[in-house]
């Protein structure tokens, strides 16, 4: 099991996170073109090795926050808030 | 409905380490801390440290999230007590909701508290990281609980009642793996 470290509550099994899928993906505008909405739709890096992705703490405080996980390893090597980079 | 169902706990072996507590009141707060605590210097109890439970007389607030609390406190107390924290909180945003009946209780007490928690619930129960005091929602089992620790050695667990049969169900059977009292190994 993963120890994944909550901004808010510290270091908690992973039990009681959920994942997000990929950090940092900017909303395009409204006036956007089709291309540019199928990539932030349905677009991701699969990244080997530092990868920035969003977590929840679902049975905690709640909150969203980001992660960065070697995909290799599982290594978290660091979170912080949303909004933070 | 909410007062038959509330008011049929689970029932523990004799000796046992786990007991169902009375029904009280309790009232989920939703509130900036920092717009909380500017509103302070009234009655109202409000945890300010993450995870940690701060007990003010009767009442308990135990910190839930950056913006969460859930105020724990006598049953008969009611609707009085949401006014008094709705006038303390006059002017800020916020939420109570009284969700006195959603959940109850389990109190797990003695030597082997933490080992009983720690067959359902995932969290470090070591002092150095869950010390008295210590508050959170977690997950025991298959269910979602809020776990306070009044003591070293004394759990208060918050459960949703549709999981109380569950849970009661599920620390009857891992209480027999436990030496003393409460096991009824080799019985
Ligand atoms: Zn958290």
């Amino acid at each position: 099991m993963l120890l994944i470290p909550c901004p808010y509550c510290g270091v908690r099994p992973e039990l009681e996170f959920s994942y997000g899928g990929q950090a940092h993906i900017a909303r395009p505008q409204t006036s956007a073109s089709a291309e540019e909405w199928a990539a932030f739709q349905y677009e991701r890096v699969n990244t080997r090795g530092p990868h920035a992705e969003r977590w929840r703490h679902t049975h905690g405080c709640g909150r969203f926050f980001n992660v960065v996980r070697d995909t290799t390893t599982d290594q978290i090597l660091r979170s912080y808030r949303s909004g933070e980079r | 409905m909410a007062e038959i169902a509330l008011r049929r706990p689970p029932s523990p072996g004799a000796g046992s380490y786990w007991r169902p507590l009375p029904p009280c009141a309790r009232y989920a707060l939703r509130v900036n801390l920092v717009d909380a605590a500017a509103a302070a210097g009234s009655a109202l109890p409000v945890a300010t440290a993450a995870c940690r439970a701060s007990v003010q007389g009767d009442w308990a607030a135990l910190w839930l999230g950056p913006d969460e609390q859930l105020l724990i406190g006598p049953e008969p107390a009611g609707a009085a007590f949401a006014d008094a924290v709705a006038s303390a909180l006059q002017g800020v945003s916020h939420s109570v909701v009284d969700v006195s009946h959603r959940q109850g209780a389990i109190e797990i007490t003695g030597p082997h508290a933490a080992a009983l928690v720690n067959a359902g619930c995932p969290l470090d129960l070591d002092l150095a990281a869950t010390p008295a005091g210590f508050c959170s929602r977690t997950v025991f089992a298959k269910a979602e609980i809020v776990l306070w620790r009044r003591g070293n050695e004394h759990f208060h667990l918050e459960i949703w009642r549709s999981f109380m049969p569950y849970l009661a169900a599920f620390l009857s059977e891992v209480e027999r793996e436990l030496p003393g009292q409460g096991g009824s190994r080799g019985a």
